[in-house]
């Protein structure tokens, strides 16, 4: 490396020597107040779960209602109607959540390379948490979601939400249940692009089609 | 900044070829009032806009009121979580670090998402230099460095392309840096879209090294955040061995809290939407997850100097949503690569000169881009009053000196004494009314304002003598 420790150690003292000097003569700035809202809606269930449901499918995520005992059939379901013969699927999916479906099972394990990866029809995962304001589905890489890369390179990506427990209502309420030490991925509809005319166009590099189960009881 | 800017005409000059290119004023008027209406929808869903603005604003003062505090927090922060903090006094040095970075990993190729701190250092080039190829893999990005252009909006940095022109360059230039164009490309959008996929997927799944900014770093927990739609921050973020993010540190906010604020504000006040598709926030190195090697880059390159000034440090709060380049008549009309900078718009007109000084003649001239008419004060969602910083620019580039700028001093003084001896100035008044006939249609001495504008008729008689023939 060129920049050497010196070098390194007297800009960064350089720098805040600099701020300092640039703020020594600014008044006190008193801690921020926080006058915003932190829901923008009413304390209901249904109408978070609707207004979730609204917002994500108008950003162009497909959206399902099932229950537990439906799911499993779903998820088959919607990985034969995309002709998916072979499904991602993180160490810490539930079993019986793809026990209906035909489709091949890969593991991300560390040896495989994005190439590999990039061959995969689908990948399913669980989320941390969704919110219904946004229409956001934020994955933090636990157990039922795997590595960030799972849910980026396949094409087709299908997420399952718990309802009630990891449904919150705005972005506020999002914050203080998500750990910052994880690798957080928030996803609000899929992978788009507005740089031509404004156009907006679903899919350039991420999953082209987000499937969105709200998983109910 | 990138060497593509420098030597740069004057805005008014660089400005008068954009105005008069008709394809970029069409390009430009349907994208920033396609924008512009779908934001004022986005931000009317929001309640507490207005209270989200203030703690915004308020976040962004007091962040930067104890900005030393703060950046020591957050490089302690990101060194316990495995990540390496370097510190880059300017442009030179910050090239230097990174090209030093990536030479060490034995890598000739770097992916990029979209940064404005390292087009503001010129980093694509520097590495060019040193034989390393960075590859721009924001869409817009894209197309600005196929076509070997350069960016002219913060946001949408091809916004001044149309999709025929974006067709052509994709045919032509594609072959060159990898897989070329499928054969019968059309432009339409999704097919573009679907070039664009194919031509970097390559280039992602092969890489080694990633290279981005940051939209927002927090100090107490060292983390860092990119807002992005098309996935490619995903790729650069999470496929490479190593990352290397190059930030401006005005970027840092205290608290994993304090994000909640601009998680809100900053995808309605740009892409006018309730969230960007893709969010990534990172803390360090995880566990087999993402690069295993990470460097966080510092970047002063002129903050400081804007943050020495008490009326032009609020520039500092930008968290580059590029609202009020939308809103800006100027910015419509005259495009971005008028404006000389990575920075364009009103921001532009008030961050550059700061960054950079106001001895060249394109800073010198960044202030008076502006018809001071307040919109962009208006959008900004973190309430930066820009007409504020320009006035305040200008009477510093008054100051320095220069012809006009002595001739108009010159005019100035002599108005003042006769507006402090009214019997003159009722003397003069009705001299003019008198030899209104006489005057000249253009002013000597000021042609760079009568040039474009009529002079305003004289009345025929003074407002001091029509009251003293009907009032009194």
């Amino acid at each position: 490396m060129s920049a050497g420790p010196h070098s390194r150690t007297s800009s960064r003292d350089r720098i805040l020597a600099r701020v300092r000097s640039a703020v020594a003569a600014a008044p006190e700035a008193p801690v921020p107040t926080r006058d915003y809202l932190t829901t923008h809606t009413p304390d209901d269930p249904a109408a978070v779960l609707d207004l979730l449901h609204e917002n994500l499918a108008d950003y162009r995520a497909v959206v399902h209602r099932t229950t537990a005992d439906e799911l499993p059939l779903l998820l088959m379901r919607l990985l034969a109607y995309r002709g998916s013969a072979t499904v991602l699927v993180p160490p810490g999916l539930p079993p019986e959540w793809l026990s209906a479906a035909d489709a091949t099972r890969i593991h991300d394990r560390s040896v495989s390379t994005a190439q590999e990866l990039d061959a995969v029809d689908s990948v399913v995962t669980g989320c941390a948490l969704a919110i219904a304001e946004t229409g956001t589905i934020v994955l933090d890489a636990g157990p039922g979601q795997g590595r960030r890369r799972i849910t980026l390179i396949p094409d087709h990506h299908i997420c399952v939400v718990r309802v009630p427990d990891q449904v919150v209502a705005s972005v506020p309420q999002a914050m203080p249940r998500l750990d910052p030490t994880r690798p957080l991925t928030w996803i609000s509809g899929p992978s788009a692009t507005s740089d031509i005319e404004l156009d907006r166009v679903e899919g350039v590099h991420g999953p082209r089609t987000l499937e969105v189960v709200l998983l109910q009881g | 900044m990138s060497g593509t800017y420098l030597g740069m005409p004057s805005f008014p000059e660089a400005a008068k070829e954009a105005v008069h290119n008709v394809t970029l004023r069409a390009n430009l008027r349907h994208a920033t009032h396609t924008i512009r209406d779908k934001r004022a929808l986005a931000v009317a869903e929001l309640a507490d806009w207005a209270e989200l603005r203030e703690a915004g604003k308020q976040i962004k003062d007091h962040t930067l009121r104890y900005l030393d505090r703060y950046l020591e927090q957050l490089e302690t922060a990101v060194t316990e979580a495995g990540g390496t903090v370097h510190w880059a006094a300017d442009a030179a040095e910050a090239n230097r670090i990174v090209a030093g970075l990536v030479k060490a990993t034995g890598e000739r190729e770097v992916v990029k998402v979209k940064s404005m701190a390292t087009q503001e250092i010129g980093l694509n080039e520097a590495l060019e230099a040193e034989g390393i190829s960075a590859y721009e893999t924001d869409l817009a990005e894209l197309i600005v460095q196929l076509g070997d252009d350069r960016p002219s909006h913060i946001l949408v940095p091809a916004i001044h392309r149309n999709r025929g022109e974006i067709r052509d360059i994709f045919q032509d230039r594609m072959g060159s840096w990898g897989r070329p164009a499928p054969d019968g490309l059309s432009d339409n959008p999704t097919e573009l879209a679907e070039a664009a996929r194919l031509h970097l997927r390559e280039k992602f799944l092969r890489a080694k090294v990633g290279i981005s900014g940051a939209n927002f770093m927090v100090a107490e927990t060292g983390t860092l955040v990119v807002f992005e739609s098309e996935g490619n921050g995903r790729m650069c973020l999470t496929l490479p061995e190593t990352l290397i993010s190059v930030v401006g540190i005005e970027k840092v906010v205290p608290s994993w809290r304090d994000l909640e604020v601009f998680l809100q504000t900053l995808p309605r006040s740009s892409t006018a939407e309730r969230m960007n598709p893709y969010t990534s926030m990172w803390t360090g190195t995880a566990d087999a997850d993402g690069p295993q090697s990470f460097h966080l880059v510092l970047l002063d390159n002129g903050r400081t100097n804007a943050l020495a000034d008490e009326v032009g440090r609020q520039a500092l709060r930008c968290i580059r949503c590029s609202a009020c380049l939308n809103v800006c008549p100027v910015y419509e009309r005259a495009g971005g690569h008028a404006y000389g900078s990575v920075y364009p718009g009103p921001i532009g007109a008030i961050l550059s000169p700061q960054l950079r000084g106001i001895q060249s003649e394109i800073d010198a001239s960044l202030p008076y881009a502006s018809s001071l008419c307040g919109a962009c004060y208006e959008v900004c969602p973190v309430a930066i009053d820009i007409p504020e910083v320009l006035v305040h620019l200008r009477e510093k580039v008054a100051d320095q000196g220069g012809k006009g700028h002595r001739l108009e001093k010159a005019a100035i003084k002599a108005a003042g004494w006769v507006l402090d001896h009214p019997a003159a100035l009722a003397a003069g008044e009705r001299a003019a009314s008198r030899t209104r006939r006489l005057h000249p249609r253009k002013l000597p001495g000021a042609g760079a304002w009568t040039a474009d504008r009529e002079l305003p008729e004289l009345p025929a008689e003074s407002f001091r003598d029509w009251w003293k023939r009907n009032r009194t």
